[in-house]
């Protein structure tokens, strides 16, 4: 079944979309993230332009964490008062990565910039990710306790000025701290058309030492309104949202985050981590495995 | 259906023939679509070009007769990046632009070009990829030019935007001829020129490139991209808006499993 795509200008088979779709959504239900980092360099490699790829993975990503949020609210795992500096943010990080995407373009180096970051990101957060689970796997299959880690958050954001009160975090912290953070997530949604959930993940536990039980939901939060903003921005500026392909790619992605969401609570939070931080460091791999050979194409057409 | 055509315009042909003066001969070429519509189960299209010479008082001439044809996407600026290997990465590192890059370009013939026609003629004519006239911009060396004209034209072939079919023109009794060319479902909107050139002795003695396909999108597709170019905001929001509807919709149906 083929279907033609008005924006990307070609014709692709509906169920290969659906399946990746639905692929990718099963990762956002079972981890918070939005699955964008799948998502864009897979279309990439189907054939879809990048700048479409990473227009249309976007409204994607909005609609497969929506439904994460709601289920994530109904528990309670949402830190509404956290969300919104994240999301605040996030939507001042979209507008200045729009910038930097036309200065990049103009410069001719957008795509190896893109890939640079995705290696860099996946490649140390998905490291870090890793080591983390499992130390806390082994440690729990001894017998032994985790050591109980002293600090809460990093010194760094202890240091910025100002402190609010984030009760269901349990933080009482500078919200400089999400503000940039949410900043430099918004950057990324932009030039890699990924929600930024496997950063703002770690970033949550890692740097600002958010309690774990609203991490994801809170992150799930500030995605739905970044990958947003980014949707709009991309249709005003590149023109290159693909609605047809986005609709194929929500089918699938709505209806894998719910099984997805489904499956997590059934599985042990360490395996889920170590899971996620395997998948993240293999397409952490490919990318710097694409740097380093030989491309399929020396050349690229950019139209004036 | 086309055979039978064919074989009408072969008996209506040489009528008007008789009218023409002594001399050349004449192309009456024409193809199986003149509009092309892109719609949503648009996978590509396979255009047939056909069509009859008519000699001068209905007689084929001695000697082999041969024929190109030749069909032309709109032209456009493009830069074409080159990448190369750099401090252990492979970044784009060399460009150029292109002042007129055919958006599509396919020749058929009934004999490779080379064993047709000479290379000036062939240069010409603009007949094979190898002699495309791209007009690169600014001062660069021929070696240059070349280099970056066979990448683009290798970059093509491998998306079937750019193809070269020798042997693939079928001639009937010296006066009918007839090519197949595939069209990939990535070709661009635009109005496309079909060229015929019958050939003789190394030299074109006819050329005709009265006959256009215009290939379109229509219908939703059509809307979708108006919309997408000239209502951004609208379009952004409704992308959003149905995102959030499908989200919002799985989540409530599973909800009742």
């Amino acid at each position: 079944m083929d279907i033609y795509l008005p924006i990307a200008g070609l014709s692709v088979n509906i169920v290969v979309i659906i399946l990746l779709g639905g692929a990718v959504g099963m990762l956002s239900g079972m981890f918070g993230v939005g699955g964008g980092f799948l998502t864009t360099p897979l279309l990439i490699f189907y054939g879809i332009p990048p700048t479409v790829a990473a227009a249309s993975a976007s409204t994607q990503v909005t609609g497969a964490s929506v439904s994460g949020v709601f289920a994530h609210m109904r528990r309670g795992g949402v830190d509404f008062h956290m969300g919104a500096v994240l999301v605040v943010g996030g939507l001042l990080g979209t507008l200045f990565g729009a910038l930097l995407f036309e200065l990049l373009e103009a410069w001719g180096q957008a795509d190896t910039v893109i890939n640079i970051l995705y290696t860099l990101l996946l490649g140390g957060i998905g490291g870090l990710m890793a080591k983390d689970a499992w130390r806390s796997l082994s440690a729990s299959r001894s017998g032994k306790p985790m050591p109980a880690s002293k600090r809460r958050h990093h010194p760094l954001v202890a240091s910025l000025p100002g402190r609010w009160r984030f009760y269901r975090s349990g933080l009482y912290i500078s919200p400089l701290a999400p503000l940039i953070l949410g900043f430099l997530t918004g950057i990324l949604t932009m030039l890699l058309g990924v929600g930024g959930g496997f950063i703002m993940v770690p970033a949550m536990l890692y740097i600002l030492g958010m309690s774990a039980n609203v991490v994801v939901g809170t992150s799930l939060f500030q995605i739905l309104f970044v990958t947003m903003s980014s949707t709009m921005v991309h249709s005003l500026t590149t023109r290159a949202v693909d609605i047809v392909l986005a609709i194929f790619l929500l089918i699938g992605s709505v209806t894998g985050a719910q099984i997805g969401a489904r499956l997590a609570q059934r599985m042990r939070p360490d395996y889920l981590r170590f899971l996620l931080a395997a998948i993240v460091l293999i397409v952490a791999l490919r990318m710097a495995l694409g740097l380093g050979w030989r491309p399929d194409e020396i050349y690229t057409v950019q139209f004036l | 259906m086309i055979v039978r055509l064919l074989l009408i315009l072969a008996f209506l042909l040489p009528l008007p023939a008789l009218a023409q003066s002594a001399g050349e001969p004449k192309l009456v070429p024409d193809v199986s679509q003149r509009k092309i519509n892109i719609q949503s189960r648009f996978t590509g299209a396979e255009l047939l070009m056909f069509g009859a010479i008519i000699y001068p008082r209905g007689v084929a001439p001695e000697g082999q007769i041969d024929v190109a044809v030749v069909l032309r996407g709109p032209t456009r600026p493009i830069i074409l990046r080159e990448k190369q290997k750099v401090a252990g990465i492979w970044v784009n590192a060399d460009s150029i632009d292109f002042r007129s890059a055919p958006a599509y370009y396919a020749i058929a013939s009934s004999r490779p070009i080379e064993k047709i026609v000479d290379a000036r003629t062939a240069a010409i004519y603009e007949l094979g990829l190898k002699r495309l006239q791209l007009s690169p911009t600014g001062e660069i060396q021929t070696r240059e030019v070349r280099r970056f004209t066979d990448g683009l034209v290798e970059l093509n072939r491998k998306d079937g935007l750019f193809a070269e079919a020798p042997g693939e023109v079928d001639i009937t009794d010296q006066v009918l001829y007839r090519a197949r060319l595939t069209l990939p479902s990535s070709v661009p909107e635009g109005r496309y020129i079909a060229e015929t050139l019958l050939i003789r002795d190394g030299r074109v003695i006819m050329a005709d490139d009265s006959v256009a396909v215009e290939i379109s999108k229509t219908g939703f597709e059509r809307f979708v991209t108006i919309m997408a170019q000239e209502y951004g905001l609208l379009y952004g929001a409704f992308a959003v808006l149905i995102s959030l509807f499908l989200g919002w919709f799985a989540g409530y149906v599973f909800g009742r499993l």
